[in-house]
């Protein structure tokens, strides 16, 4: 009896370690994202979306049966590199998509690039892989990091702001916010505070905040650290008496209902919006609705567009995903319909899209949700494209 | 202006050091009277405020939820010291790091399975959101104000039943010499499962009001307790005195190192260089308090023993 289930251990080990290759015309997606603690309500958004799309298609993409493989990444560089190896070696995805963190991004990277692995970023798109470091095999079906803070500097500055304080995370991207805001706010900087990544009590720095008197705030906080910035802000009293902006990162329906009425009628900046009025956005957030039952944020937005562009990639490839080149050059085609209206790739293989001003509401139902007020950018692409050698 | 922004850092120094405290007392009595390196600490810290969410959203009453989230996690502590701890005390320090540390993954995960791996926001009590003007131009939020209160009545009760009630002998005389307290008849095994439910009760309220500022989620535990571990070196093992100068020390030098280094950095270079340098130089503060502390008092401020 020991030497039975030994032996089946053994066979179960061997089965478990062997490499799973894709059988023929089936596809493997790597879904690599937050799962656990304050920045996992992206990483949800992201793979809840995506696995959407693909049910959507009807179980696959591009015509073939699609697999995908989630794996947590615990918002931990180290974390995420280990499982980026996994996926390359154990599993042999075809593509992977789903990081959130920029810092996270730039670590995994060079390992896809090594594989000839497409990584399709359903979010982290740093200025580094737009600029310099741009890849072959890295496609941004979001945006460029610097891009909704952009479009804040552009209306911020339009509004006649003139000495604005700006808070971020200490990583990449929040360099990258700032770096963005900057580039098109031209007045005075009250502060510019970089925040350890993941601090949950803003305290202090709203107490330095209020002292330094300034007429505007722009704060860039994803996920749980937006929960708290937001809620905390009011709690010292702050809402009201200056005005406060974000990008749509900070006000996103992922943590929009943990906010409430504190997040009410903030203006913010985003390529996409739950209320923009095209046939594939229509279905998209119904569906997401109807899926899930809350409101599509904008992380899900991109993520639904990933599995779109990976989809109509593979359909113009005929399924054939050997071909690196032709794959990479099906994917810059960039031939589907994407919920946010016009969508093209540059050729940094960052997109080219329009940027709207939004407004926090709440709705009939009681859901807290963003209300597309203008348009701020059309066809917009990203600051660092010259530098990209591609 | 200035004098303003000082006294409000001042207290969101003291609001850091009251909820180190109420980790403290619990974790300096637990080390100076069992002599055991507890980790696992600060996982009736995470469980106190899982269970203040539950129950307050449950009977839809935070201040009920945490009423009845400390009694519960004070009794979680008593069932784990008879069934765990208990086994530990002959053994050596390393057993019990390896041991409690187990502990600390078996919570996290058992909360990770029970509630998820997503944060909870939990809110303050309405009547409690607002704020307060403290002095012109001073507004501080209330429930902040709240947490502090609490803490520092929590401290001078704990204060007079040391000083003055039978428990507060027995636990004195065991920090300072157990093995003679048990030969004069103090019930040490007794007292051993009291002061541990009495810690991971003060552990359950820290963490039901550390989780309206910050966020509940699994490992929230683990952040405060190095924090914890410092503030029980500084004030010297087994005395709650020492933890509550330790506490409040550690909590006024970590929050005007995080807001006064950026500012003075910021003379000398860029700022999200300054930040970077300053996140850094302040979150190493707390450990040089340690270190200038420890070479003028090796035993803490207010150590019984070494």
């Amino acid at each position: 009896m020991r030497i039975v289930s030994s032996t089946l251990i053994l066979a179960g080990f061997l089965a478990a370690s062997a490499p799973a290759w894709a059988a023929p015309g089936e596809v493997k997606v790597g879904m690599l994202t937050t799962l656990s603690g304050p920045g996992s309500s992206l990483g949800i958004d992201v793979r809840d979306a995506f696995n959407l799309a693909v049910k959507n298609l009807g179980g696959g993409l591009g015509g073939l049966k699609a697999t995908v493989i989630e794996i947590d990444d615990q918002q931990k560089p180290d974390v995420a590199k280990d499982a980026a190896t996994r996926l390359i070696e154990k599993e042999k995805v075809d593509f992977a998509t789903g990081i959130i963190f920029s810092n996270l991004m730039l670590a995994v990277q060079p390992s896809f690039d090594r594989a000839q692995t497409h990584y399709i970023s359903a979010n982290a798109s740093p200025s580094q892989l737009a600029g310099k470091q741009c890849t072959p095999y890295f496609f941004s079906a979001a945006y460029q990091n610097d891009n909704q803070h952009e479009a804040m500097g552009h209306y911020v500055q339009a509004k006649g702001f003139k000495n604005v304080y700006l808070m971020a995370p200490n990583y990449p991207a929040g360099k990258d916010g700032l770096n963005g805001f900057k580039r098109y706010y031209a007045g005075a900087v009250a502060g510019e505070v970089y925040t350890t990544v993941n601090q949950l009590d803003y305290a202090a720095e709203l107490a330095s905040l209020r002292a330094a008197n300034p007429d505007a705030v722009y704060v860039f906080y994803p996920g749980g650290m937006g929960v708290n910035f937001v809620k905390q802000w009011e709690q010292a009293g702050l809402k009201g008496k200056i005005p406060l902006f974000g990008p749509g990162f900070t006000f996103s329906e992922d943590t929009l209902s943990a906010m409430g009425d504190a997040a009410l009628g903030t203006l913010n900046t985003a390529q996409w919006s739950p209320d923009l009025d095209n046939p594939e956005n229509k279905k998209f957030v119904a569906a997401f609705e109807a899926a899930y039952g809350r409101l599509p944020s904008v992380y899900a937005s991109q993520a639904y567009d990933a599995a779109m562009l990976i989809d109509s990639a593979i359909r113009k490839v005929g399924g054939k995903l050997d071909d690196k080149a032709a794959l990479g050059k099906a994917l810059m085609a960039a031939d589907f319909k994407s919920v946010r209206g016009n969508f093209k790739f540059n050729k940094n293989h960052f997109p080219i899209q329009d940027f709207f001003l939004r407004e926090v509401i709440k709705d009939g139902k009681g859901r807290y949700l963003n209300k597309k007020i203008a348009p701020i950018f059309q066809d917009r692409g990203d600051a660092y494209v010259g530098e990209c050698s591609m | 202006m200035i004098a303003q922004l000082f006294i409000e850092q001042g207290l969101n120094g003291l609001q850091l050091g009251v909820t180190l405290f109420l980790m403290a007392a619990g974790l300096t009595l637990v080390f100076g009277i069992m002599d055991v390196i507890h980790l696992s600490h600060g996982s009736f810290y995470m469980i106190g405020a899982y269970l203040t969410a539950t129950l307050g959203a449950r009977f839809d009453s935070y201040l009920l939820g945490l009423a009845l989230a400390i009694p519960l996690v004070a009794l979680i502590g008593m069932v784990v010291e008879w069934i765990a701890i208990r086994r530990l005390y002959e053994r050596d320090h390393l057993d019990q790091v390896l041991a409690t540390f187990g502990l600390i993954m078996f919570f996290n995960e058992a909360i990770g399975m029970i509630w998820g791996a997503q944060p909870i926001f939990l809110s303050p009590p309405e009547s409690l959101a607002g704020t307060v003007e403290l002095v012109p131009g001073l507004f501080y939020p209330q429930f902040r104000l709240a947490i502090l209160g609490t803490g520092l009545t929590v401290a001078a009760g704990l204060g007079l039943m040391i000083r003055h009630t039978r428990l507060g002998m027995r636990l004195r005389a065991g920090a300072s010499d157990r093995a003679m307290a048990g030969a004069l008849g103090v019930n040490i095994d007794g007292l051993f499962t009291m002061v541990f439910g009495l810690g991971a009760g003060l552990a359950a309220l820290a963490g039901g009001m550390a989780g309206t500022v910050l966020s509940v989620q699994v490992g929230m535990g683990e952040s405060i307790l190095i924090l914890t571990f410092v503030v029980v070196v500084i004030g010297g093992i087994g005395s709650i005195k020492g933890a509550l100068v330790g506490a409040i020390l550690v909590g006024l030098v970590d929050t005007l190192a995080r807001t006064m280094l950026p500012v003075a950095l910021r003379a000398t270079m860029a700022a999200s260089q300054a930040d970077s340098v300053a996140a850094s130089l302040s979150s190493t503060s707390v450990y040089v308090l340690m270190i200038l502390v420890l070479a003028w008092r090796p035993k803490g401020l207010y150590g019984a023993r070494t």
